[in-house]
């Protein structure tokens, strides 16, 4: 055990283990007062016979399940069918709706990306995202530095990203400040006139739908 | 013509949906989004209006003056009814 060495103090919050790993810091503090405060809110539910313990597991799964290969659906459809596209871009929750995904609430707008305009989605204030059709957000789209900088310097931002866009690209940053979560529909890759749609959403990148990537290339 | 508008320059206590860095800065409507239940209030569990609400769109000249990495490239945000003065 590397805690047993008699000869250093316990100090979990760096150093590394014997096997050059750095320890990870656990969360074994106490709980925190809105910890708590879910914890007896669920617990009464479930006492007083509202919700189940397995509705509230089938729920988490439900929610662990969601990905970016649900988007990805999305935007090969949409690259795949002109009819579609238009009704994504005049309202994306109704036509992701129509594909069978179930988005729940959430009112989606959907910005797509030209040869002469790229977008980028960023919340400021928080960490909003498209949940229920991306699944959970990256670490990084919640950190202050992409939130602050994402509306100051996008251009540089996209280049750490590895996205270089010309002076004739007009960029757009979406700040999802409130009721409305953001989809980008990315480019259609060059020479994928022949590909089948299952074969297009492989393009699609995660990123590429928040704006900090492009769609890969066949 | 799109209609111009400016976010109010106020800073009051609470929770606020308006980015501080948008305050006092002038754009136009991009697009109306419908009335939605005002989170000023329902942030406190409080009775919520439904105000309405637009998505402005900015451009980074405005926002940054001459240190905006390019002047041309703009900022949409969606703002409520209430935190907009029409110019």
């Amino acid at each position: 055990m590397p805690h047993d060495h008699p000869d250093h103090s316990h100090d979990h919050d760096h150093g590394l283990s014997p096997s050059g790993h750095p320890y990870r810091v656990d969360n074994d503090e106490p709980l925190t007062y809105w910890q708590r405060m879910e914890i007896a809110v669920r617990e009464l539910l479930i006492e007083k016979g509202q919700i189940t313990p397995a509705e509230i597991s089938a729920q988490i799964e439900v929610m662990d399940a969601r990905s970016p290969a649900n988007g990805g659906a999305v935007v090969a459809r949409a690259w795949s069918d002109p009819a579609f596209k238009a009704r994504l871009l005049a309202d994306a929750g109704a036509a992701s709706r129509e594909m069978g995904f179930d988005i729940g609430p959430l009112n989606l707008i959907a910005v797509e990306n030209t040869h002469s305009v790229h977008n980028l989605i960023v919340c400021t204030l928080c960490s909003c995202y498209p949940r229920n059709l991306l699944g959970l957000p990256p670490d990084w789209y919640k950190t202050r530095q992409y939130r602050s900088r994402a509306v100051r310097e996008p251009r540089a931002v996209l280049r750490e990203f590895g996205v270089n866009l010309p002076d004739s690209t007009q960029i757009r940053v979406h700040d999802s400040t409130a009721d409305m979560r953001y989809i980008v529909l990315p480019a259609r890759p060059a020479d994928t006139d022949g590909l089948t749609e299952p074969d297009l959403e492989r393009l699609v990148t995660r990123d590429s739908m928040i704006g900090t990537g492009l769609a890969r290339t066949p | 013509m799109a209609e111009r508008v400016r976010v109010k320059a106020m800073m009051p206590p609470g929770h606020v949906r308006a980015p501080a860095y948008l305050r006092g800065k002038e754009g136009v409507i991009e697009r109306p989004l419908g009335a939605f239940h005002n989170p000023e209030q329902l942030a406190y569990g409080l009775p919520a209006d439904k105000k309405p609400l637009y998505r402005v769109r900015f451009t980074m000249a405005e926002l940054w003056g001459d240190g905006a990495e390019h002047s041309g490239d703009t900022l949409d945000a969606e703002i409520y009814d209430h935190w907009l003065e029409r110019l």
